[in-house]
């Protein structure tokens, strides 16, 4: 489903400090309806707290983020939390609840904010379970009984757990192999072309920029230094921008590619 | 958004065709499933067609409704299939289509009775266990004392000093309040009680002997079990579920020579100490509550309690100390070494550390109790 024009998330101007440092100084950004939009930087500047702050975790200093047509800071409690029924979030370490079972963390959110009968959250956390390419089995597993990937995966079933409409990834492909990371991007896309969400996802991963991102966004200086889609990214003359998408690993995997 | 809802339509010989409309997703989604259930067990028709056309939303949730109520048609020899599904919504119904639900049935456990004497069984075998490790890791630690011994130059010092500091120095504050205030309590019971028979004077006895040989070591050991060892525990713990203990036994280092060793000896130089400055503290309680309390002058207190208590009194108590510590360390040390995985188990291990130590002070206290009355000490 091609991205259309209706942003789902706005962010305008935002300023974060991080004990006393500024990380990120006038940020504006946004990301559409049915688009995946990749998020790059180099480590340290700040994609990470661009994320935890959209996401309410960290506090901002100024600006505004809109998040499906609600501004957060004049949402009430209730208005909150029905936005974030409708975002799911992945984190780098997948974050599963350790004391629950695979299916319980995958039920967490549906107990937490559906009305459904038990039978039915266990049918739907299964087909989460399976959607994300595993087997029923691991329903009754531990999470310290999982490999690093199907942890990955069982935190994707969680974070789609509600049929979110936007899904945040922070750093989805780190820690796979390079068929895992593979199989992850393409069932990223499938994923997200079944049910026409958005993507926010940020990566160091050149493979999943290029195949699956509609659009590239590029964090430096505190700032958004460049937008767009491939194309543009290779064209960019930003010192910063030509070393990452015409360094050594770029053109390496180009090569590979072609 | 209007909630979905299943309409049924008028059968037409033994073919039916349903209508679903509305939003088929998660917010609906338990209003929808009464209605699916009610399809299935109603329609009797042989040839079942659901017209998804007047769909405006369909998610997981929606998707999987229909796809349960075709397999329950399917399964009961029936004709089910879906029509006018749209082009956009066909992806997430092939996706909901392949999985197959099959789990395996949860193990069943055997009834509660043999439930309680299998969780008994398992706790004694547990026991036996924990004393293997426990004096493995005595075996483990004296072994990394005589490397240490015949290697001084391996010996963490830094690290050592570093340990010393916060089990013994930075405890130093606690014990005190915590032992004034039980030398205070000591003082005043006595008082209360042996004023009634005129023998408040034999509070000093009481107070002195009570706190050098037991009440001293075993509330600073109580406090160090609480303070240092679980923190010993959590520490180790935090860093196998992080595998730097890994990290160190591959590049070659001894786990229990660069994180247990400092940590033991820093304890058994620690714990004497905070025992003499925790008993002198409770002394201290104890002589101002007999003077402000039970009117007894501090000249007075000094003189009994040189004749109550002998160097003997002092030494009981000082000998269990390092023993004592000893313990407190083994047990918060293999305790953090077991953890696994989960922030769960960390707890749990946490939690048997300050337990266990607590209760192995104390029946070493009950031990050493019986070797002293035998040597007559």
């Amino acid at each position: 489903m091609a991205a259309s024009n209706t942003a789902v998330i706005e962010v305008r101007d935002l300023v974060v400090d991080l004990k006393g440092n500024r990380i990120l100084n006038g940020v504006t950004l946004d990301v559409y309806r049915g688009e995946i939009l990749g998020f790059v930087g180099a480590s340290g500047a700040g994609k990470s707290v661009l994320t935890r702050t959209i996401v309410g975790l960290l506090p901002k200093q100024a600006g505004r983020i809109d998040v499906l047509g609600v501004n957060l800071d004049q949402a009430g409690e209730l208005q909150r939390q029905e936005i974030e029924r409708r975002w799911g979030i992945l984190f780098q370490q997948g974050a599963l609840f350790s004391s629950l079972t695979v299916g319980e963390n995958v039920e967490f959110p549906i107990r937490e904010y559906l009305d459904v009968s038990e039978r039915l959250m266990t049918e739907i956390a299964i087909t989460k379970l399976e959607m994300v390419g595993l087997k029923p089995d691991v329903y009754r597993k531990y999470p310290s009984e999982l490999s690093g990937g199907m942890i990955k995966r069982v935190a994707l079933a969680r974070a789609l757990a509600l049929d979110p409409e936007i899904l945040f990834l922070d750093e989805p492909t780190s820690g796979l192999d390079p068929i895992s990371a593979g199989d992850f991007d393409q069932l990223i896309l499938t994923l997200q072309r079944t049910s026409a969400m958005a993507v926010f996802m940020v990566t160091h991963d050149l493979d999943s920029l290029h195949t699956i991102c509609d659009r590239i966004a590029v964090l430096g200086e505190g700032k958004i230094i460049e937008a767009g889609n491939m194309d543009r990214m290779l064209a960019s003359q930003h010192p910063w921008l030509r070393a990452y998408f015409h360094g050594v690993r770029a053109r390496a995997g180009r090569k590979a590619a072609n | 958004m209007t909630a979905g809802i299943l309409l049924s339509g008028q059968p037409q010989g033994d073919r039916i065709e349903l209508n679903a409309a509305g939003s088929w997703t998660a917010e609906y989604a338990g209003a929808i499933e009464p209605q699916v259930e009610a399809a299935i067990r109603g329609v009797t028709a042989r040839s079942i067609f659901i017209n998804l056309a007047r769909i405006d939303y369909l998610d997981t949730y929606g998707a999987w409704l229909l796809e349960r109520t075709l397999r329950n048609w399917t399964n009961q020899g029936r004709d089910a299939r879906l029509i006018g599904l749209r082009e956009d919504y066909r992806g997430l119904f092939e996706k909901v289509h392949a999985g197959t639900q099959k789990l395996a049935p949860a193990a069943r456990g055997p009834n509660s009775i043999m439930a309680m004497l299998e969780s008994i069984g398992i706790t004694m075998t547990g026991v036996g266990a924990d004393l293997a490790l426990f004096a493995q890791m005595m075996g483990s630690l004296i072994l990394a004392f005589k490397r240490v011994i015949l290697r001084p130059s391996t010996f963490r010092f830094t690290s050592t000093i570093h340990q010393l500091e916060r089990v013994g120095w930075q405890a130093v504050p606690i014990i005190l309040l915590i032992t004034v205030l039980i030398g205070a309590i000591l003082a005043q019971q006595g008082i209360f009680h042996f004023r009634k028979f005129g023998a408040d004077i034999y509070v000093i006895d009481m107070v002195g002997v009570l706190v050098l040989r037991e009440i001293g070591v075993l509330i600073v050991c109580v406090m160090v079990a609480g303070r240092s060892g679980s923190s010993y525990t959590a520490e180790l713990g935090a860093m196998r579920m992080r595998e730097e203990v890994d990290a160190l036994r591959t590049m070659g280092f001894d786990p229990i020579e660069v994180l247990v060793l400092p940590r033991m000896i820093a304890l058994v130089i620690a714990v004497p100490i905070l025992t003499f400055l925790g008993s002198m503290a409770a002394l201290y309680g104890g002589g101002l509550v007999s003077w402000l309390y039970g009117g007894i002058p501090p000249e007075i207190f000094l003189a009994r309690l040189r004749e109550a208590v002998s160097g003997t009194t002092f030494e009981v108590g000082m000998i269990k100390a390092p023993f004592m510590a000893l313990v407190i360390g083994v047990v918060a040390c293999v305790e953090g070494l077991q953890v696994q995985g989960s922030a769960e188990s960390l707890g749990e291990k946490t939690t048997n550390s300050v337990v266990k130590s607590i209760f192995l002070v104390i029946v070493l206290d009950g031990i050493f109790a019986m070797f002293f009355a035998s040597i007559g000490m």
